[in-house]
């Protein structure tokens, strides 16, 4: 009997521990947020989102960021996901075999671990200087290409992977070639997981700063980029350039940034999500 | 009878699977329009045989095959396994239709080859041919996963019958289905057979007893024995036939 009273205690003490633990997670959340939206509310208008940077910080906005951040994603999304999904495709379809094979999966699998200032060493030697293609948006969208590639790969691997081969079977015993096999059902059963993993990786990339200081992205720009070849800015440089002012004005504006980012980023998860739902309902998983 | 009722003639096969010798020096004819089914024990090697036939053992690396399969005079062993599978079906254990619509199960195969045919004409034909077209003819573009198990596996064979093969192979097509709805399928194979020649491997001697003209008993990865149904049933030669029938091992 007193076994069990003492086990019963035990239970109620982990499940209060586990209680408070997760919690306080989202309490320290809530907090962040709370300060953010109190710090950052001010500056917060049509105006913030229209204007250029100013030395006032009542006149200074987003725009040249916001712009930055949209074609930077566009061009970004453009190079990285039909590389990533055709060398899911090759990798998990038709694959190497045997050693190399392996040694190419555990790679992929390391790149997506690897701190992404790396990457922006890579992209200011490799794209800036030897491509020669300056500080451009394009120098840019590659790097953070290179940046997000392990991430899209590796989930689109795993959604092409999640595709039961009994599908393939009964594809293939129609006397279908292996392409219309993966054109006609592996990739659109596997296209929702991919998705998600892109959108996932999408909304890393709009939040990286470090590779893109890295390759010269600029801190004050005047102007909104017209051809691969312009030079931007990007919302989380724009915030870390007014984080770092002494005035207290810009570490108010620089809380407004964070709000305009964090909308964009919770926006990109939340369709994530409602992807992923629609497609587990339509395959009766 | 004369070779020409032979619509499959298997010779000297051996199958491998790495070192593993499944099946051994086996051979025998396959008639036209005629239920084979391929009894034994489990391991015996009747499934390895049947996925042979229209190469769909090619997807298992270790496989490896040696000997001859005659279908129309030509070594499909060394042909197309592409072209094969058009002429040689298969419907498998689990049902498996494609996450697709009903209308799409059915033409996708067709589609894919180019076949020249009024689709929707072809959709009703082969539903009507699997019993499935009642159920279904007023829901063609919902989803072939709504449908019941039974269902389903009657959709696979009508997604077969569209390629308007000779040989539909059928592995165990009934063990993952209730009573029920296996009485339909057998009953469905009963009436295919006029147009199709079936090989079924079952686990189910009952069922064999049930839908076959000729049965075929392997044991550790030989032929045993093959012959009509109802003397496989009541007086086969061999003694190990026997004991298999009657229950005394399995």
């Amino acid at each position: 009997m007193n076994k069990i009273k003492r086990r019963k205690r035990t239970e109620k003490i982990f499940l209060w521990a586990s209680r408070l633990l997760s919690w306080s997670t989202i309490l320290i959340l809530v907090v962040l947020m709370a300060h953010i939206l109190i710090e950052g509310t001010h500056y917060l208008s049509a105006g913030f989102l229209n204007n250029f940077p100013s030395r006032f910080a009542a006149k200074a906005g987003m725009k040249a960021g916001i712009w930055g951040s949209f074609w930077l994603m566009v061009m970004t999304t453009l190079i990285s996901v039909p590389v990533g999904i055709a060398s899911a495709l090759f990798l998990e379809e038709y694959g190497i075999k045997g050693k190399i094979g392996k040694i190419i999966e555990v790679n992929v699998s390391n790149l997506a671990g690897v701190p992404s200032i790396v990457y922006g060493l890579l992209g200011l030697t490799v794209f800036v200087r030897y491509a020669d293609f300056d500080r451009s948006l394009l120098s840019g969208a590659l790097t953070l290409s290179l940046l997000i590639l392990p991430v899209i790969i590796v989930a689109s691997r795993e959604a092409i992977k999640a595709v039961p081969n009994t599908i393939r079977y009964a594809a293939y015993a129609l006397g279908a070639h292996k392409h219309q096999v993966i054109f006609g059902h592996v990739l659109p059963v596997a296209l929702a997981g991919i998705l998600t993993g892109v959108i996932l990786a999408l909304s890393r990339a709009i939040g990286e700063t470090a590779p893109l200081i890295i390759i010269g992205a600029l801190a004050y720009v005047s102007f909104t980029p017209e051809s691969p070849m312009d030079e931007f800015s990007v919302m989380p440089i724009q915030i870390y350039n007014w984080a770092g002012r002494p005035k207290a004005e810009f570490h108010q504006l620089a809380a407004s940034g964070i709000i305009v980012l964090l909308c964009l980023m919770l926006t990109m998860n939340l369709i994530a999500v409602i992807i992923r739902h629609k497609s587990s309902k339509r395959m009766n998983l | 009878m004369n070779s020409q009722d032979y619509v499959m003639t298997i010779k000297d096969v051996n199958i491998f699977y790495g070192e593993f010798n499944a099946v051994k020096n086996m051979s025998m004819n396959i008639e036209k329009n005629k239920v084979l089914a391929i009894i034994g024990p489990s391991g015996c090697g009747k499934s390895t045989l049947l996925r042979c036939l229209n190469r769909m053992n090619d997807f298992v690396p270790s496989f490896s095959i040696k000997g001859k399969i005659e279908y129309n005079g030509k070594n499909i062993l060394k042909s197309d396994p592409m072209e094969l599978r058009t002429k040689v079906g298969m419907v498998f254990q689990k049902p498996n239709p494609f996450p697709k619509s009903i209308y799409d199960n059915i033409t996708w195969g067709p589609k894919i080859h180019g076949h020249d045919v009024n689709l929707d004409q072809l959709v009703e034909d082969s539903l009507k041919k699997a019993a499935l077209w009642e159920e279904v003819k007023d829901r063609l573009k919902s989803s072939a996963l709504d449908l019941s198990g039974g269902q389903q596996q009657r959709l696979c064979i009508a997604r077969t019958i569209a390629m308007k093969p000779d040989i539909i192979l059928m592995d165990e097509p009934c063990s993952a289905l209730d009573p029920k709805s296996t009485i339909r399928i057998e009953d469905l194979i009963s009436e295919l057979k006029n147009e199709y020649t079936i090989i079924i491997v079952t686990h189910n001697m009952q069922q064999a007893a049930r839908v076959s003209d000729k049965t075929a008993f392997f044991y550790e990865g030989e032929l045993i024995e093959i012959d009509s149904t109802d003397k496989i049933f009541t007086k086969p030669k061999e003694k190990r036939t026997e004991d298999y029938i009657t229950g005394r091992f399995g």
